[in-house]
């Protein structure tokens, strides 16, 4: 699959934001400035950007409780995230979802899941829209190595399978789920090969090798688009932080993280991407320093926007309802 | 303008409401285990096999085509979750859930997922779903097929939940759940599929949210729920033989519930009974009772009696099935306990 230069610097710049957001976000709330449960994506973000790269604002995407890189890989105005995170009013949820549920519907981002296998059959309906309506629209449909246990992920996949629908389903096998291990979780080998019981193309892919992703992704997306139904790629990855910020990481070696840390997405795709002359090491340090001041001011919107007001709490449950029946018993 | 009527069975009365929403709305779709029946089968591709496991959705693939009649595999999380993103993007489905008992195995699709998703994106989602499902005892269809459940429906914030008794207001009442911009969860009694009633011919819609008084009168309310509100009319004629004219209230819509008409009549009556066939821990019939007590306690001459269902799966014996369903006697002697 041919890769442009300017679709290359967007990849790069994708994956360099995501990773700033992550690495500042992880001081935050160890610094107590972010409340609640954060997941972080740092060291997946070959997965999203690759599958991303194909798609546009239109398409759907869903998401997972670490959904900060599909937001941004998706295209998703980081001020507004990090508003959401710090739970202001300019948050992209106006402070009612946080981290765990950031969406922005008016890009396709259907919402990070605070359930583990929410999001299969959330993407299926995103497709049934699509396929009724006629708009060629995709859903690509981002789960764990932990989801590919859930009953919904099979059975979003048999449906979309059914019904031929546009999904790509990305299991990202990061091989852990919180502290169980997908040895130990995982009846199977591959969990791409589970697409044969499906009856669609299963791929293992190199989670790490944001080319191998872009390769495999661009061929689902096009089948789907093209109406062919939908695939499975398997993404073995790897998050450099804990399940969630505060975990402590006992059960995996300083070993393999090193080791994983030595093949950094990131780093790797800056040489592939030098190396065929699609950027200069000029063009990635511009980069690096345009997506830490990005951060910056969408820390700086974050910590100036107002907190919601307590009554705030009682809006947006209902499209129409009596709001007096909304309030809590006196 | 006066509306022209014509006697039909509550079975007709939903089937009409989804034919004329789906030919109103493109974007209406209906999916649901057997809704068609038949998919794949040779002969089947413009026809259904079973039109729903009791026939209410006969005749719509026949109308509408496969791809907006959509059989699924018994697979309610995926289709139910599937109908809730399908909402959040752009079409209003309504999908059958066959017997409300199936919930356990989806509920988080219906509650985590559809229910909440617009509170926690802040209001930038409408999730315009529907979900038909089929509730009560009476068909000897034991401890899996029978319950009611709607009380916990009614618990989870987001959702609004409807029970109609009639099939004027089966019909009124699907109309306005499918044009209904929230997701909402609509109850159907199987034993009233088979009853009739006077049908509004063409549109008709019935407002979310409002009670309708079945039958007037100044001695005591009876709150009556789904096929109860038939148990209480049956009541009323046996009191009336007595000179006791009860007010059979109606809610219909139970998440928001029609508080001011129920009050309203407890103020003239002084007297409150409530028949819900659901089980009767933290039940309708409870929230009604304490809706009641705290906002007319003033106004009651008597304590409030609730005639329920015991708190008891639904048995299969029909003398045990008989004893479990509230019949109109024991709402008779619950009136009559309040005098």
């Amino acid at each position: 699959m041919e890769l442009t230069k300017d679709k290359a610097l967007w990849m790069y710049e994708r994956m360099v934001l995501v990773r700033t957001f992550e690495e500042r976000v992880s001081k935050l709330f160890a610094d107590g400035e972010i409340p609640g449960f954060v997941h972080l994506y740092a060291g997946e973000e070959a997965v999203a950007v690759g599958v991303c790269a194909h798609l546009d604002h239109a398409d759907f995407i869903t998401s997972t409780h670490r959904g900060h890189g599909h937001c941004i890989a998706k295209g998703v105005d980081v001020k507004r995230m990090m508003a959401e995170l710090f739970g202001r009013v300019d948050g992209l949820c106006r402070g009612k979802g946080g981290s765990m549920h950031v969406a922005d519907v008016s890009m396709g981002m259907l919402g990070a899941n605070g359930i583990v296998g929410g999001g299969p059959p959330l993407a299926c309906g995103a497709a049934l829209t699509a396929k009724t309506l006629g708009t060629q629209q995709v859903a690509a449909c981002f789960f764990g190595d932990g989801a590919a246990e859930q009953g919904t992920t099979h059975e979003g996949m048999n449906l979309a399978a059914i019904w031929n629908l546009p999904v790509v389903f990305v299991c990202e096998n990061n091989q852990f789920a919180e502290s169980t291990p997908v040895t130990y979780h995982c009846a199977a080998g591959d969990i791409a090969e589970r697409a044969a019981s499906y009856n669609i193309p299963g791929v293992t892919v190199d989670g790490f090798d944001l080319l191998a992703m872009y390769e495999a992704a661009g061929a689902a997306v096009e089948r789907a688009r093209a109406g062919e139904g939908p695939s499975l790629i398997e993404a073995k990855t790897w998050r450099y932080f804990g399940h969630f910020e505060g975990d402590q990481v006992t059960y995996r070696t300083a070993e393999q993280s090193a080791d994983y840390r030595e093949r950094d997405p990131i780093k790797r795709f800056a040489d592939q991407i030098v190396s065929r002359d699609l950027a200069v090491p000029g063009d990635l340090e511009t980069i690096q320093r345009s997506a830490e001041t990005e951060i910056e001011e969408a820390l700086e919107y974050a910590r100036s926007s107002p907190m919601p007001q307590p009554e705030d709490c009682l809006t947006d449950v209902y499209v129409s309802y009596p709001a007096a029946k909304l309030a809590a018993s006196a | 303008m006066a509306v022209t009527t014509r006697t039909a069975t509550f079975r007709e009365a939903v089937n009409e409401a989804l034919v004329q929403e789906m030919e109103r709305d493109p974007t209406v779709v209906l999916m649901g285990e057997d809704v068609a029946g038949g998919a794949d089968v040779e002969g089947f591709e413009e026809k259904g096999a079973w039109g729903g496991v009791l026939g209410v959705t006969t005749g719509l693939v026949e109308r509408f085509g496969r791809g907006r009649v959509l059989d699924t595999p018994i697979s309610e999380s995926g289709y139910i979750g599937a109908a809730g993103g399908a909402a959040a993007t752009g079409l209003r489905p309504v999908a059958e859930l066959m017997f409300v008992d199936f919930f356990g195995v989806c509920l988080d699709q219906i509650y985590n997922q559809a229910a909440k998703l617009r509170y926690m994106f802040g209001g930038a989602a409408k999730v315009p779903m529907t979900v038909r499902t089929m509730i009560g005892a009476g068909f000897r269809a034991a401890g899996q097929h029978s319950g009611c459940h709607y009380s916990v429906f009614t618990h989870f914030p987001g959702l609004k939940t409807v029970v109609p008794s009639t099939p004027a207001d089966a019909k009124g009442l699907l109309a306005a759940s499918i044009r209904d911009d929230d997701p909402v969860v609509f109850f159907e009694h199987k034993l009233l599929y088979d009853t009739e009633g006077e049908l509004p011919e063409g549109d008709y819609v019935v407002e979310l949210g409002t009670a309708d008084i079945k039958r007037e009168g100044d001695t005591v309310t009876v709150v009556a729920i789904g096929r109860m509100v038939q148990m209480a009319l049956e009541a009323a004629q046996a009191l009336a033989a007595e000179g006791f004219e009860i007010e059979v209230v109606d809610p219909r819509t139970l998440s928001p519930l029609d508080t001011d008409t129920i009050l309203a009549s407890v103020r003239k009556t002084g007297r409150l009974v409530v028949v819900d066939e659901d089980n009767p821990r933290c039940s309708m019939a409870t929230d009604i009772a304490a809706t009641v007590a705290h906002e007319a306690f003033d106004h009651l001459d008597a304590p409030p009696q609730l005639v329920t269902a015991p708190h008891t799966p639904v048995p299969f014996s029909p003398v045990l099935e008989d004893f479990y369903v509230p019949t109109p006697e024991r709402v008779a002697a619950a009136v009559r306990a309040t005098l």
